[in-house]
């Protein structure tokens, strides 16, 4: 029926108000895809429903309507195949940085030896670059240091799709930068699956091959699908002199300033469902001829 | 030279406590000078004694005698020091252990399950406030037997925050550890001993670490109404001996024991700790 790995269908959620009168509806109708191997990030306003949209994926959350369908099954709860990493690292305080990845490793391969889980756990903390503090509590590890155990747990069990929440909203810039390079490393191995939240416009531009872009709040839509043309291997530095970095950088910028507010809410609905109410628009600004966005690009230039 | 905080600490008890016991034996030797005891008064047992707590001197002395040999048994009167608490504490282990095996389950429910929270909360609400030396007569009567009736004003006293507290540290588990639990497809056994265990430990100790500080309190009681033996019972029959300093004593060894319990369960309680 489809050919996404992951595939989106009319999903909704909505909460009942207090009054019982009318559901508060967080958004509404979201379609979208996630290929194999694809990293795609979601960005929109702050109380959109993003972190409402990855609960769903993960089956942590329920929808109002829709489905999510993961390769060909309908997702109905949490499971090993899909591996979270939450904003607040959610670390077990109790366990030690190396048992806390060795928990989720014999979770997900019960059978393994005492050993083998070891051996592999200590390789994903070895690729975020944690050798040597395996003993250590999680409350004896800074802030970045948790939030690469998190990211080593939900790597080491090696789950079919990914899903971040903000994994770096509570990191110091240069803590992030860092992070986000040995993600790239990572993904690059890896080639995992991964849905992504962020807040951050050149995060999401480094890291994805797509990113989702969501109207305001209430009765928020999935409005764009940006198209990341620019080629792997990217790096932090090397990145902004790509030409289509400001294109892509732009276009973002002017949705989230202008036309998450003017696509959002009832009554622009009918508008935008003349053009395509069921799935979002595809846009590619790297590749497109220029246009007005790129004013900002010739400035930063000249 | 500034010595540590711990070391000046001591150092000022130890000044208190002198002070304390200086003063105490002061006044009564003030008083042993001004009347000494005439013949009769000594053949009597010191009948003017009735007014005069011993100096710390006699307790100590005698404390030294009884701790010396703390397990003899010339019978049902008569009993070493060592005897009475053991017996006491063999009912308030019992007591709180059997307290704790139902208590730790029940808590558990309560904690994990809206339902069971609000249909057992009407009866626990109630339950709780009760003295637990109220139900003796009522156990006296059902079990017959006073040693188990002790045990059972134990078992009843104790059992109250071991619940609640473990009820309270379940139900509060972060929901963030739960998520954990169940994106790593943890059966429900799993969860409840490799998450939701660890996580309301602390709590759960915290109760237990209650319940045992309430049973001390209650056992020196109960056993002063069933008699027989344990400390209870020792206290109350010296009084009836009227010898005061051994009444004095064993107030102490009570309060040493209680303390030595709660440094138990507070050791126990440190190695289920964790920070955040
Ligand atoms: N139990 C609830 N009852 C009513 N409304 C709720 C409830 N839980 C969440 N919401 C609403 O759902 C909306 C989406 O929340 P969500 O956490 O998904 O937002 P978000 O896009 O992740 O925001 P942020 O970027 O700040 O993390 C919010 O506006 C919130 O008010
Ligand atoms: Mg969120």
């Amino acid at each position: 029926m489809s050919s996404h790995f992951v595939e989106v269908q009319g999903l909704a959620k909505r909460y009942p108000s207090p009054g019982g009168a009318q559901a508060l509806t967080v958004f509404e109708n979201a379609n979208f895809g996630i290929n194999k191997g694809e990293f795609v990030c979601i960005i929109g306003h702050s109380g959109c429903g993003k972190s409402t949209i990855l609960n769903i994926l993960a089956g942590l959350d329920e929808a109002s309507d829709g489905v999510v369908i993961m390769n060909g099954k309908e997702v109905s709860g949490p499971s090993l195949e899909r591996g979270v990493v939450f904003q607040n690292y959610s670390l077990l305080p109790w366990r030690s940085t190396l048992k806390n990845i060795t928990f989720a490793v014999q979770a997900r391969w019960p059978g393994w030896s005492r050993d083998q889980v070891v051996e592999h756990s200590m390789k994903f903390l070895e690729l975020v670059g944690l050798k040597g503090v395996e003993q250590r509590k999680p409350s004896q590890l800074s802030g970045g240091m948790r939030q690469r155990v998190s990211i080593a747990r939900a790597f080491a069990t090696q789950p079919q799709l990914l899903l971040m929440d903000e994994p770096f909203g509570a990191l110091d810039a240069l803590t992030r930068g860092m992070i986000q390079e040995e993600l790239i490393k990572i993904w690059e191995e890896t080639h995992q699956t991964v849905f992504m939240i962020t807040h951050d416009v050149d995060e999401a531009i480094l890291l994805s091959d797509r990113i989702l872009l969501m109207t305001n709040g209430p009765q928020a839509r999935v409005a764009e699908s940006v198209q990341v043309s620019i080629p792997r291997p990217r790096s932090r530095t090397d990145i902004i002199h790509h030409p289509a970095y400001y294109k892509i950088r732009n276009h973002l910028v002017d949705f989230l300033v202008n036309r998450s507010k003017e696509l959002s809410g009832s009554a622009q609905r009918q508008d935008f469902s003349a053009v395509d109410s069921t799935h979002p628009a595809v846009v590619d600004p790297g590749t497109a001829a220029e246009t007005a966005p790129t004013i900002t690009y010739r400035q930063a230039a000249g | 030279m500034h010595k540590s905080l711990s070391f000046r600490a001591a150092v000022v008890s130890l000044v208190l406590l002198t002070l304390f016991l200086g003063i105490w034996e002061g006044l009564n030797s003030a008083v042993k000078d001004k009347a000494p005891l005439s013949e009769y008064e000594l053949l009597m047992g010191g009948a003017s004694q009735e007014a005069r707590v011993p100096p710390p001197s006699d307790v100590f002395r005698l404390a030294m005698e009884e701790l010396g040999n703390p397990f003899y048994d010339a019978g049902p009167n008569d009993k070493g020091i060592g005897i009475q608490l053991g017996y006491s504490l063999y009912r308030v282990l019992t007591g709180f252990f059997l307290a704790a095996l139902i208590a730790l389950p029940i808590g558990f429910l309560v904690g994990m399950s809206p339902l069971m929270h609000k249909a057992l909360n009407p009866f626990i609400q109630v339950l709780r406030p009760i003295s637990p030396l109220a139900w003796m007569p009522l156990a006296l009567f059902i079990i017959k037997d006073s040693e188990t009736s002790a045990i059972f004003v134990i078992f009843i006293c104790s059992i109250w925050p071991m619940l609640i507290n473990t009820a309270f540290g379940v139900a509060n588990v972060r929901q963030d550890w739960v998520n954990v639990a169940r994106t790593h497809e943890l059966g429900p056994l799993q969860t409840a001993f490799q998450v939701i265990l660890p996580a309301a430990a602390p709590t759960i100790l915290t109760g237990m670490r209650i319940s045992i500080g309430i049973a001390w309190l209650v056992i020196v009681a109960a056993e002063m109404l069933v008699g027989g033996t344990g400390i209870g019972y020792y206290v109350w029959n010296e009084w009836n001996n009227l010898d005061l300093a051994s009444v004095i004593f064993s107030i102490v060894m009570i309060g040493m024991v209680g303390m030595l319990l709660d440094i138990a369960l507070g050791s126990i309680s440190r190695l289920v700790e964790y920070e955040e």
